[in-house]
């Protein structure tokens, strides 16, 4: 059986009570949306790019713990990155939250495998992806909101 | 089959002389379940109700011993299925006390019936500039279908508002009547915040200026005794799977003049008296509005449901159902940082509620690890919520089957989520 702990990591828990890079970002040259109708949650993640790098990045909005904790340890887990090397953290990251990481290894995850737990969870992987969905939005600059219905 | 065994097979609708809540339980199989290792405490009626064993039956029965096509066949099935389909009619009309069983369609579901109102008597009777008039706690269900309409005929949709407490401000909403006004629609009982609204007084402010009234009695139906022709509404729509039916069945009551001057809805059989390339004559009243095979066992699911909720009796359901909500309301209250969204004076059994801090989908999955099933989100009511200044709210709602212990069990749960969050 699941168990609450799983989903609920200290360190999720942390970052939803105090987001990083929580903030609008005055230097961004791209931002998306990211809506998840169902539930409410509605982030704006804000990122400077240059020369392929993600040289800045910050969110704001709201939305349940999953999914501030999510896109806060997102922002520290992309900054500095380039676009590409997101876009495959994008990938390792979906393939953890919902269980079909197999037999390979997700080292290079650091911290974002606490979100292991979301697999126990289907219906919450939408929150744990919603601020995930809104950045690829953005590096592909899609202007239009993202939604995870 | 020999009529002894047919005999056996007939669902026996449960007499209740005494409510008790614990015989009511034991006749809902699905309240015997563990979720995660616990009780099963299901708190999530106003989304869709529990079905009581005498529903299960009716369907078992009907596709064991009765399962037909209705109205064309001349075979002994089909005659019983036929009778068993319109006996259901005249039960539905009973219950809602409608003058006719021609009154009662048969659809899929309260949405269904809205839609079907907006783009049969809608479309006929709404010109460009007409306004209708909704209120702010509506479900999209009440308010999409007028928005298309209105968007179709170029008319305008006015909003009646909601004060703090969640309650209808009437002077407000008879300010926006006038002769433009063509229709009210207008939810009975609020889904998200459990008002009741004062739907008398509602159909007497809009026959003033001589608009219609349609009632959306998806939420009220299920917890007090209604009666169209004491309300004097023209339509009123609500859905089966909420009062212990099961799902794709509901209900569109209309007044008889209004349905016989309305085009159909859907073309196809049933609904034609005859066809031919040149004209097509519509059938009479309700099969007019009932075209295609209609969902026979979920109309007859729908039968069972309500001679079990009148076994029971709606004013000891209501009765009883107003203490676990007084109940639970207080005991709520008493949990640090905890605001109820919704606390008219007049209400349903529906605690709608946010944490401090705390997301209400949060709220949701917690529970569940406790085998509490509530409902987290905008209740398909997104304006509301803007209103209430919330993205969205944990809402348990209730239903006959539920006790004071389950009230107990949900306090218990969410002070396990404070916990968790602490």
């Amino acid at each position: 059986m699941a168990e609450l702990g799983d989903l609920y990591q200290d360190i999720i828990l942390e970052h939803s009570k105090r987001p990083r890079n929580y903030r609008t970002l005055e230097a961004a040259n791209r931002k998306a949306e990211g809506f998840n109708p169902l539930c409410g949650d509605h982030f704006t993640v804000y990122l400077e790019i240059g020369d392929g790098q993600i040289r800045d990045i910050s969110f704001q909005g709201s939305g349940c713990a999953i999914s501030k904790a999510s896109a806060s340890m997102m922002t520290q887990a992309v900054k500095g990155k380039r676009t590409e090397e997101a876009e495959e953290l994008f990938q390792k990251f979906h393939h953890v939250v919902t269980g079909k990481n197999g037999t390979e290894s997700h080292d290079d995850l650091g911290k974002l495998e606490a979100f292991a737990g979301v697999s126990e969870y289907p219906v919450r992987v939408k929150c744990a992806t919603l601020a995930w969905h809104a950045l690829r939005a953005a590096l592909q600059g899609e202007a239009h909101a993202v939604s995870t219905e | 089959m020999t009529p002894a065994a047919n005999t056996a097979l007939r669902p026996q609708a449960a007499v209740q002389p005494d409510f008790g809540v614990n015989k009511v339980r034991a006749d809902f199989p699905i309240l015997a379940r563990k979720i995660h290792g616990k009780p099963l405490v299901y708190l999530d009626n106003a989304a869709t109700t529990q079905k009581p064993q005498a529903v299960v039956d009716s369907l078992i029965y009907y596709y064991t011993a009765q399962n037909s096509n209705i109205h064309r066949g001349v075979h002994t099935l089909s005659e019983e299925a036929t009778a068993s389909y319109e006996e259901s009619r005249a039960t539905v009309q009973r219950f809602l006390n409608a003058a006719d069983p021609r009154e009662i369609i048969f659809v899929r579901g309260a949405t269904e019936g809205i839609n079907l109102v907006a783009q049969t008597w809608g479309r006929a009777n709404i010109r460009s500039g007409d306004e209708i008039v909704i209120s702010a706690m509506e479900h999209h269900s009440n308010i999409v279908p007028w928005q298309i309409l209105c968007e179709q005929q170029g008319a305008n949709l006015r909003v009646a508002p909601v004060n703090d407490a969640g309650e209808l401000l009437l002077d407000e909403f008879e300010k926006l009547l006038g002769p433009k006004t063509k229709l009210v629609a207008m939810s009975h009982v609020s889904n998200a915040l459990g008002t009741v609204n004062p739907v008398r007084k509602i159909v007497e402010a809009a026959r003033r200026v001589n608009a219609r009234v349609l009632l959306d009695g998806a939420q009220a139906v299920p917890h007090m005794p209604v009666d169209v022709r004491a309300i004097d509404c023209d339509f009123y729509a609500f859905s089966g799977h909420k009062i212990y039916a099961p799902t794709g069945i509901g209900i569109l009551y209309g007044k008889a003049e209004l349905l016989e001057a309305m085009p159909p809805y859907q073309g196809g059989g049933d609904m034609i008296s005859s066809v031919t390339f040149e004209k097509t004559l519509y059938n009479r009243l309700p099969y007019k509005f009932e075209a295609g095979t209609p969902h026979v066992s979920g109309a007859i699911g729908l039968g069972a449901a309500l001679d079990y909720v009148n076994s029971v009796g709606l004013d000891r359901i209501a009765r009883h159902e107003k203490q676990v909500l007084a109940y639970g309301t207080r005991r709520l209250l008493e949990i640090p940082g905890l605001r109820l969204v919704g606390t008219a004076k007049e209400k349903e059994g529906i605690l709608s509620f946010v944490l401090e801090g705390i997301h209400p989908h949060d709220v949701g999955t917690i529970l569940d690890q406790e085998g509490i099933a509530i409902r987290t989100g905008h209740h398909c009511a997104q304006p509301l919520m803007e209103r209430f200044g919330v993205p969205a709210t944990a809402r348990a709602s209730l239903a006959l089957y539920n006790t004071v212990e389950e009230m107990d069990a949900l306090v218990r749960g969410i002070e396990k989520v404070r916990e968790v969050f602490a």
